[in-house]
């Protein structure tokens, strides 16, 4: 009855069929891509940094390094301690500071600071920085990754909110003057 | 009794018609030269993967995956729950167990020439299912929520974030957020728990169904070459005229093995206890001395090896071809010599990737690239190449302790393997060298110059000159020694 070339009434039920399925999940694809992009989008523009204080500078006597906390600014309810995170903070006189990540720029394991030698030291792959956060020896093959940071009301604080990695913000914005430090 | 047994079986197989295909595919004729030891490591491999789901879903009775509280869960498996412990050592000495009998199956495979015509496809999805299992390895690895999770993280996303463009896009879908946090390790349970066992299983079916449709590798004669145009009726011939039922014949081999490494498993568990978790995941503790779990050792080693700038290439390309090579193996040598002894090719590859993997593990069980990050305050100097001395060398040598010289070098092999050990260094520089180098580094050291006064390094230095072998001399100038001869006599 049918040949090659007609469209049974069945075949024809049949391809609107695969049709409307594939209309049905493009539709539905877009919120699923949208949830699974979700991290990123919402980080677009650096959207996931902010001011957050690491200590009154009092806390900081000049010339050294120490070592500071501060939570994350961006959280969930199930971060737990994660959230809470370290920094090297250098106050190199008066109102000038160098705030470091602890991630070393090698592969991001926590550095420390030896004031004895001057060094920050990775415990991981043996990256060592001096004081001023500059590469002295080992894999890294730059600096310790450096927050922006301001001085207002006696308080020193820092732009962060992402994990220090070489492709992340704080990787790059340092340098870039923060808009409120003259 | 025995009829009734029989009764129900009969129910049961009119309805589910099963009986037949499972005699069918248990008597299958099977080479009888395949009936051999080299022949389990794939059953074994089924067998430790079926404990892995079993003790798998016993630990998610009780793991909490959440970020807050997965540690203290796990705590609570170890100490609190009957067994838990074992349970957990089951499933951590399972997963070494499966990277281990995985490898084991696959290097037999590629030296039994089982990747060739027809069973190409089978090796491929084979390749897979080793990618899954390392996928397993380490995502397990961050279930175990604890700082060496935590870090190892931190270490993923350092080499997800270096693929050009892409790299801040992938280390936020990868931690679920901007930093490493409750998102991450919900989609680390995720990918462990549901993502990679679901398709696991489905490649574990593939991989099986292949087999029984091909048939299994017959033992591979030197001389008899694999020709696309008559592999398959040679196949049939040999297992018509020289086969044996699958069951009983081979079978009992696999069994055997499969309870064997069951027993070793559960013996390694026993005996040595589960693994972890170390530290609290606090990022704010930094006394971290973060290592991967023992597979993923070599990475770490060669990550401390190979020269910067080649790093971020090996890291991106590096995988790409390894991978691309295993997958275009048999497309590359799909027919000819199956033996390997007529192959000795692929018998040193084979030598040469287990040396490298080998020394890169060893290497990176004692780490001789990192400081001992408390050498200068854990090992006292040696009194005896103090012996002798003179104040100012004894200072020199409490300069040598304080600026943490010995995080790096060793004396007496005590401290760090990072630089060169120094027992004999006054006999390879001379004073002037030595003051260079502390001063302005170079060779991978820093540069002291900043942080010693010249007081210092004139004590560091002539304690430095004292290090050198009874028997020998230190290194001098012979330019200086003739011009103080010449400056001597003109007086």
């Amino acid at each position: 009855m049918s040949n090659e070339n007609t469209l049974s009434r069945r075949g024809l039920f049949m391809k609107m069929g695969i049709l409307f399925n594939g209309v049905v999940a493009t539709a539905l694809a877009v919120p699923v891509v949208r949830f699974l992009l979700s991290s990123i989008t919402r980080g677009r523009a650096n959207a996931y940094l902010s001011w957050v204080s690491v200590g009154s500078v009092n806390e900081f006597p000049e010339g050294e390094t120490r070592l500071a906390t501060f939570r994350n600014p961006y959280e969930t309810p199930t971060d737990g301690k994660t959230v809470d995170t370290a920094c090297w903070v250098r106050r190199v006189a008066g109102d000038q500071f160098q705030v470091f990540a602890v991630n070393c720029a090698h592969l991001g394991c926590p550095v420390r600071w030896f004031p004895q030698s001057g060094l920050f030291m990775c415990p991981c792959h043996g990256g060592a920085y001096y004081r001023d956060g500059s590469r002295a020896s080992g894999p890294p093959e730059r600096g310790l990754f450096e927050y922006p940071y301001k001085v207002e009301n006696g308080l020193v604080t820092i732009q962060a909110g992402e994990l220090p990695t070489p492709g992340s913000p704080t990787a790059t914005l340092f340098g870039k003057k923060p808009p409120c430090a003259a | 009794m025995r009829r009734l047994i029989t009764q129900v079986g009969e129910w049961f197989d009119r309805r589910l018609q099963l009986a037949a295909p499972i005699r069918d595919v248990s008597e299958h004729p099977v080479p009888r030269s395949t009936a051999s030891w080299w022949y389990v490591f794939g059953s074994a491999a089924l067998v430790v993967f079926i404990l892995q789901l079993v003790t798998g879903i016993l630990l998610a009775l009780v793991y909490v995956p959440s970020a807050s509280e997965a540690w203290s869960s796990l705590q609570a498996l170890n100490h609190d729950v009957t067994l838990g412990w074992f349970i957990r050592a089951l499933h951590g000495w399972g997963s070494n167990f499966m990277v281990a009998i995985v490898l084991i199956h696959m290097v037999q495979v590629f030296l039994f020439g089982a990747y060739k015509f027809p069973r190409e496809l089978t090796w491929i999805v084979g390749v897979f299912l080793l990618l899954m299992t390392l996928g397993m390895a380490f995502t397990g690895q961050v279930l175990r929520f604890d700082q060496d999770a935590y870090w190892g993280l931190g270490l993923g996303a350092s080499i997800a974030s270096r693929v050009p463009i892409l790299g801040a896009g992938i280390v936020k879908m990868m931690l679920g957020g901007p930093i490493i946090a409750g998102a991450t390790l919900s989609r680390f349970f995720a990918l462990h728990v549901f993502v990679i066992p679901g398709m696991l299983i489905g490649f574990v079916c593939l991989h099986l169904l292949m087999v029984l449709k091909l048939g299994i590798n017959e033992w591979p004669m030197p001389g008899r070459l694999v020709k696309r145009a008559t592999y398959a009726s040679e196949y049939h011939e040999l297992t018509k005229k020289d086969g044996a039922p699958f069951v009983p014949y081979a079978v009992w081999k696999d069994l055997f093995f499969a309870a064997f490494i069951l027993l070793a498993v559960a013996v390694c568990a026993a005996y040595f206890g589960p693994f972890g978790p170390t530290g609290q995941p606090d990022p704010t503790i930094i006394q971290a001395v973060p290592k991967p779990d023992y597979f993923f050792l070599w990475l770490y080693a060669l990550l401390s090896l190979l020269p910067p700038s080649m790093e971020t290439p090996a890291l991106l390309i590096g995988p790409v071809i390894a991978i691309g090579a295993l997958v275009l193996l048999p497309f590359l040598s799909g027919e000819g010599e199956k033996s390997w002894r007529r192959r000795p090719i692929a018998v040193l590859t084979v030598l040469l990737i287990a040396v490298t993997l080998g020394t890169l593990t060893h290497l990176a069980g004692f780490t001789p690239w990192s400081p001992h990050m408390n050498a200068w305050s854990g090992d006292p100097v040696p009194e005896k190449v103090l012996r002798g001395t003179t104040a100012l060398q004894r200072q020199g040598a409490l300069v040598f302790q304080a600026k943490q010289c010995r995080n790096c070098h060793s004396i007496a092999e005590s401290g760090g393997q990072r630089g060169p050990a120094l027992d004999s260094v006054a006999v390879r520089l001379t004073p002037d060298q030595l003051i260079r180098q502390v001063i302005q580094g170079g060779g991978n050291m820093p540069a002291y110059g900043n942080n010693l006064s010249p007081a210092e390094t004139t004590a560091l230095v002539s304690f430095l000159e004292t290090l050198y072998p009874a028997g020998q001399s230190p290194a001098r100038d012979a330019a200086l020694d003739e011009a103080q001869k010449k400056s001597v006599s003109a007086q």
